[in-house]
């Protein structure tokens, strides 16, 4: 009786991120035989079986089943259900949980638990009114979900997985730096940040000018909001224009200046022969860049800065995102808008910010390669800017393209330079109105995903490595994504006692990889942003709705050209995971000279 | 100054095929040719010397094409300049399209114009493409009808084509005489209303010769003998008897047969029958029913679907999101796209179409009951839905020469009034019926591209066709129609019988390296081995339980036709003869449940297809419509590099195979973009309808943003955090 996770798995791929975490080596995991669930090395039960639960499932309706927590998941399987129903989710991604009806509710299943979770989705668990049977399990789910409220430690520190690589060393500052040419007679790589001095949420490497003292940076960083004085991000490697990104000037109501912060984005605009104007890009809205000047920020004047044009993309804050957000998630989940759907999608105005931060994006990379540098700012520099760093770099740089590159990127313009991770997702903590989460990382992982729509080839990863990622974004399995900046990463210990994400992906390669990928390294991707193009990301916003089959993505295709090479031959089958694997077409030719019996082994080494 | 120009009206191209000596004069040495931008004023121009070269450009005449009218200097102005830079050159009107003729030498046959089309160029458009003309001036426009036109004419004429290019010509340049010769010529010749006879594709074949063999070639099947049901009906395993009474057409109400079930099951369509008294005639119904169909469900399409007015009316709103005239507009209208889309109503009635085809398909499948649909005229709706449930049903017509079969079938045999819905004669019963299909097509396509031997293009590329007017398949309203049409035309004729090429040749419009852009990579051709056991995963007993198929087949009384003719012609006139069985939510459900169940099974590409037609899954055909949008082309990127990548995995694969040698023998017919497999052309969205010759670097930068994007909740927030920023 083979089982099939019916309700929730609707396809490979969705199965496939579902049960990511069944994806380690098989060494480690350790099997448990009476409860049939396999748990991750350091993982352990702390609530026994629970019988007598009734998952209310809003496709199939209430099914009955045992549920199982660890410290690191909720499992519930059915029972007396063909196929089987299951629900296998990380304690992470739970946002919220609830006691629904009171001990004297009337009516069915109306006595119970309601669980949201920061991936677009709500469980409901009905139990027994009988002896306040859910006290405990919604004792342990609350503990558990909310470590970190609970003096508790969040999974990723009580993992004990062991992959082959280590992920942490994907990411060389210095490296990264010297691979895009760097120092040079114009840039120079300081360490005065070392012990977080200068700035508590940069990084301890940073690119400044060379012609700028490290007194200079001193001075500029107490005109920038939190020290985040700009710094390079990226260099053009033929025209030299260069990405730097900050935060706003304290302007303040009274308008102040800072002869040092005018004078070292002049010294910016001379690194580059070619700017004549030094282009800023603040992220916000005008009236956002005004209204910040009651808090004692704002933007940069023109009369000040005179070598500079200023443009505002008008991007919003990261109040409007989560409130757009949540109005996505109500009209897709659990039933997708089904009269209007169209003009539902509209009012939720998701796409419409995809749209501005892609456009926001084409801008700045559009500057660059004619040869023009840019500074990027929004408030604190830390959640648009690093949208709009990451996309820009994306379009000029093929590098980031790549399965490594895009690790790389994310390390960088993300983790490196302090978005806020722990704050915008609220990682192990019970305050799920914290006004401080949104979905700013997502909402770039949107972007790339509708950058990998547009250019099928030019991506070496594929969807499923964006859906892993934002899946580990959640689930507190790895250290990657913990944290707000580099300092508080330290100060926990995090590359010593936590296991990276990127150790579990680079260990599953060819899960993650484009087989259409083409190296091309010459040409900028200019998405369009236009809402012709811009799509709804349906198989990961409505990805736990069976109705919706995923239409024909490119693990349909795989199979497809798989069928296409012929299905009765396995050297094509072969040959294709070959492709898949990345191999270039001379290692394959190689590896068919064996014959096939070589490309057998080669497959299963 | 002006002479002449390329003549007035009349036979000026005539039989000489059109430009010939084009290389002659302008290397005489002339000084260099002016490049005629922006910058160079109109007056500037020396037009004396444009003349001369002038003179010789003329379009490449198809036979039987004649030249009405000319008019020089026209100035064309082109959608993607940022400035108003526009291409001098020639206007002419023809009796088969409007064409224009650049003064600056082309540069064809350039790298990644394999895509061509042999009877019309990307400035040509043919009469019965044009589907508005508007009058421009200041940067608004007017539309032109028919009866507007007096003395006058515009500095600039904006056309609106069918397959969505605009165009816009400013005549201001010209000698008045010739522009309001050209204009009125224009205006004459694709908004009056006209004869069949006057249609280009008559006077083009009265001179050209389509061998006969080219069509025997053709794998189409083309329905329009005996021979060819008896064929159709034998591969469905239908029962049902041919009948030849309607030989003479002199039967006005259609009952067809359209295809059978594997279970025995068949689809018919008819015409709705007049409402008659209850007289004897129902007696002899009744005991009609009683014998032949004791298992037949009606679906009356009108009840539930849109009416053609409506389609026209929808798709009227539909195609302007597509006819933009400048960049601003276009940027204006994006940021409200998704409610104009709603707003248009196109994609539901796309979603109301394929629902109701899987519902139909529900019944033939899972109850294995017969199915009549009907409509009025029996030639609209009914061809979308019976040929729809044949494309979800049977993979047959998910190949090329299937599914080309399958539009003669249901659409040409099946009587669809092409003339009159493609308002070649402009006689106002315009409806997209048949785009309307193809549209449906497309979205199951896109959701199943791996089932489908043809490509979007080769979609893309039929659905521009119709309005080519050189087809015998969308020229005619019947059979009938043609039969009586061509017969006199013949006679006149003295070459013989009058032979009008079909569609389905694509060699008239398309070389072989271009029509490879019509077979989809993806496509999975059933094999060998899987012919056989595959049927294992249907619930066997399903089918079973309704009526078993042999007893189906061996039983004559289940038979819905028998060849008497008397009584077949009664039963016509009948009324109505049953009702849909389930009240319409009780059915709505259970086609959910119908769906349901089939998403469980695995899914395979030679099955059953049932289209998703929830919101998200319904989209807008970006290569028909966004093509020449130049606002929307991803540079790089778009579905093409796909294709083009896939080919190539394939050649590759297949090297390596033959060195390999194994299978070798083992011949491949995926051919799809093969046209591309190795060349280094950088593709783009449009491609292969649209390629950019001046390579803009330059990224589209959406104007228009919404500013007032949210209601003031959060504007006044602080920014990103609750914390107070120090004020150093």
């Amino acid at each position: 009786m083979a089982e099939i996770e019916s309700c929730f798995v609707f396809n490979a791929s969705t199965k496939q991120s579902i049960f990511l975490c069944f994806q380690a080596s098989n060494e480690s995991l350790k099997m448990e035989l009476l409860a049939d669930v396999p748990l991750l090395p350091g993982e352990e039960r702390v609530i026994g079986k629970y019988k007598d639960i009734i998952y209310i499932c809003p496709f199939n309706g209430p099914v009955k089943g045992r549920v199982f927590i660890t410290n690191y998941r909720l499992f519930f399987r059915s029972v007396d259900v063909d196929p089987a129903v299951t629900l296998n989710v990380p304690l992470g991604v739970i946002s919220r949980v609830e006691k629904m009806g009171g001990a004297s509710s009337r009516g069915e299943n109306s006595y119970g638990l309601d669980i949201t979770c920061k991936d677009m989705r709500n469980l409901r668990f009905a139990l027994k009114q009988e002896g306040h049977s859910r006290r405990d399990i919604f004792d342990i789910l609350f503990r558990y979900a909310f470590p970190l409220s609970h003096g508790l430690q969040l999974f990723a520190f009580l993992s004990q997985e062991k992959y082959q690589e280590n992920g942490w060393t994907v990411y060389n500052p210095v490296q990264e730096f010297r691979r895009q040419g760097l120092p040079n007679d114009q840039w120079r790589i300081t360490f005065l940040n070392n012990n977080y001095e200068l700035c508590d949420t940069y990084p301890t490497i940073l690119v400044v000018p060379y012609s700028a003292s490290d007194e200079d940076l001193r001075k500029v960083a107490t005109f920038r909001s939190r020290g985040r004085i700009p710094v390079l991000s990226w260099i053009h490697p033929e025209n030299q224009a260069v990405i730097t990104r900050c935060s706003q000037p304290l302007v303040g109501m009274s308008g102040k200046r800072n002869r040092d912060d005018e004078r070292y984005l002049d010294i910016i605009r001379a690194t580059n022969k070619m700017t004549s104007k030094l282009t800023i890009f603040d992220a916000r809205p005008n009236v956002n860049a005004v209204a910040n000047k009651a808090t004692g920020g704002g933007y940069e004047g023109e009369d000040a800065y005179q070598n500079a044009e200023l443009v505002f993309l008008d991007i919003h804050n990261i109040h409007v995102m989560r409130e757009s957000l949540k109005k996505l998630k109500d009209i897709v989940y659990p039933n997708v808008e089904e009269s209007h759907w169209l003009s539902s999608l509209e009012s939720t105005h998701w796409l419409e910010h995809i749209k501005l931060v892609l456009s926001g994006a084409i801008q700045v990379a559009d500057k660059i390669s004619t040869g023009s540098s840019v500074v990027v700012h929004c408030s604190d520099g830390w959640d648009r800017t690093a949208q709009l760093t990451s996309l820009a770099m994306l379009m000029l740089d093929s590098y980031y393209r790549t399965f490594r590159g895009f690790q790389v990127l994310l390390e960088k313009e993300w983790i490196s330079f302090g978005h806020k991770f722990a704050s915008r997702i609220g990682h192990g903590d019970k305050n799920h109105a914290d006004a401080d989460r949104s979905p700013i990382f997502l909402q770039f992982i949107d972007c790339v995903w509708q950058m990998t729509k547009q250019f099928p080839t030019a991506f070496e990863f594929n969807e499923r490595l964006l859906v892993a990622v934002l899946d580990h974004l959640y689930s507190c399995r790895f250290g990657t994504f913990l944290y707000n900046c580099e300092s508080a990463r330290d100060a926990n210990e995090v590359k010593m006692k936590t296991v990276s994400l990127w150790s579990f992906i680079n260990s599953d390669r060819a899960s993650y990889i484009n087989p259409f990928y083409t190296v091309e390294f010459v040409h900028v991707l200019y998405p369009v942003a236009s809402m012709r193009h811009l799509e709804l990301w349906v198989s990961y916003y409505i990805r736990w709705n069976p109705r919706i089959r995923q239409q024909v993505r490119k693990g349909q295709i795989c199979s497809s050209s798989t069928h296409l090479l012929g299905s009765t031959s396995q050297d094509h089958i072969c040959i294709l995971q070959l492709c898949q694997r990345g191999c270039t077409s001379v290692k394959m030719r190689s590896y068919c000279k064996m014959g096939f019996n070589g490309v057998e082994m080669l497959l299963y080494f | 100054m002006l002479s002449g120009g390329g003549g007035g009206s009349g036979g000026g191209g005539g039989g000489a095929g059109g430009g010939g000596g084009a290389g002659g004069g302008s290397g005489g040495g002339r000084s260099p040719k002016p490049s005629f931008v922006s910058y160079v004023t109109p007056e500037e121009i020396n037009l004396t010397e444009k003349e001369i070269s002038r003179k010789e450009k003329q379009p490449d005449l198809l036979q039987g094409e004649v030249i009405f009218c000319s008019a020089s200097p026209i100035r064309k102005c082109t959608q993607d300049d940022f400035s108003q830079r526009g291409i001098f050159g020639s206007l002419f009107c023809t009796n088969f399209r409007i064409s224009f003729i650049s003064d600056e030498t082309q540069l064809e046959e350039e790298e990644g114009q394999v895509f061509k089309n042999k009877l019309y160029g990307e400035n040509d458009i043919p009469l019965t493409c044009v589907d508005n003309i508007y009058r421009g001036f200041d940067e608004k426009k007017k539309l032109i009808t028919s009866g507007s036109v007096r003395n006058k004419y515009p500095s600039k004429i904006i056309i609106h084509c069918k397959d969505l290019r605009v165009f816009q010509f400013s005549l201001a340049f010209a000698k008045e005489e010739d522009a309001k010769k050209i204009f009125q010529g224009i205006v004459h010749h694709c908004l009056e209303p006209k004869s069949l006879k006057c249609i280009f594709a008559f006077s083009y074949s009265e001179k050209m010769t389509f061998s006969s063999e080219n069509q025997t070639k053709l794998k189409t099947v083309m329905f329009d003998s005996m021979v060819d049901w008896a064929q159709e009906m034998k591969r469905t395993k239908g029962n049902c008897k041919l009948v030849s009474a309607n030989a003479d057409f002199n039967i006005s109400t259609k009952y067809i047969w359209c295809w059978s079930h594997h279970s025995g099951c068949a689809l018919f369509k008819t015409a709705s029958l007049p409402l008659m008294q209850e007289d004897g005639c129902s007696q002899s119904y009744r005991t009609y029913m009683e014998r032949y169909c004791t298992c037949v469900k009606t679906e009356e399409l009108p009840e539930t679907l849109p009416t053609i007015q409506d389609i026209q009316q929808s798709y009227n709103k539909f195609k302007q999101f597509f006819l933009v005239d400048n960049t601003t507009e276009f940027w204006m209208s994006d940021v409200k796209w998704f409610s104009s889309l709603e707003n248009s109503g196109w994609l539901d009635i796309i979603r109301q179409c394929l629902t109701k085809a899987v519902e139909v398909v529900e019944c033939l499948e899972n109850e294995n009951t017969n199915v009549l649909i009907m409509e009025e005229e029996g030639s609209d709706l009914c061809c979308v839905i019976s040929s729809l449930v044949q494309v979800m049903l049977d993979p047959h017509f998910r190949t090329l020469e299937g599914f080309q079969s399958l539009v003669q079938k249901e659409w040409v045999a099946g009587g669809h009034h092409f003339l009159d819905r493609c308002n070649y004669l402009h006689k106002d019963k315009e409806s997209p019926v048949f785009l309307l299909f193809l549209e449906c097509v497309w979205q199951l396509l896109q959701q199943y591209a791996p089932a489908f031997q043809f490509s979007e293009t080769y979609l893309t590329v039929l659905s521009d066709s119709v309005d080519v007017s050189v087809f015998s398949t969308f020229l005619f309203n019947s059979p009938h129609h043609r039969a009586t049409t061509i017969q006199p035309v013949s006679l006149l004729a003295q070459k013989g019988p009058l032979n009008l090429p079909t569609v389905w040749d694509w060699s008239v419009q398309f070389n072989s390296a271009a029509q490879d852009f019509f077979t989809n990579p993806l496509y999975v051709e059933k094999s060998r081995q899987d012919k056989v056991p595959r049927k294992t995963f249907r619930p066997k007993h399903q089918r079973h339980q309704s009526l078993p198929s042999t007893a189906f087949k061996s039983s004559p009384k289940k038979s819905f036709f028998k060849d008497e003719t008397d009584s077949l012609k009664k039963m016509l006139r009948v009324k109505r003869i049953s009702r849909w069985l389930n009240p319409t939510d009780l059915t709505q459900s259970t086609t959910r449940e119908f769906y349901e169940a089939w998403q469980r099974k695995p899914l395979d590409y030679h099955g059953l297809l049932l289209p998703c037609v929830d919101g998200p899954a319904l989209r807008v055909w970006a290569q028909r419509y966004l093509r020449w949008l130049p606002e929307v082309q991803i540079f790089g990127g778009g579905a093409m590099t796909l294709e083009k990548k896939l080919v190539d995995l394939l050649a590759e694969v297949r090297e390596l195979r033959g060195k390999l040698d194994w299978h070798c023998s083992v011949d491949f017919s995926h051919r799809g973009a093969a046209a591309l497999a190795g060349s280094s052309v950088r593709l783009s969205s449009a491609f292969p309808f649209f390629v950019s010759r001046t390579w803009s670097f330059k990224p589209a930068i959406p104007s228009c943003l919404q500013k007032n994007l949210i209601t003031g909740t959060f504007a006044d927030k602080e920014d990103e955090d609750s914390e107070c920023l120090g004020v150093i």
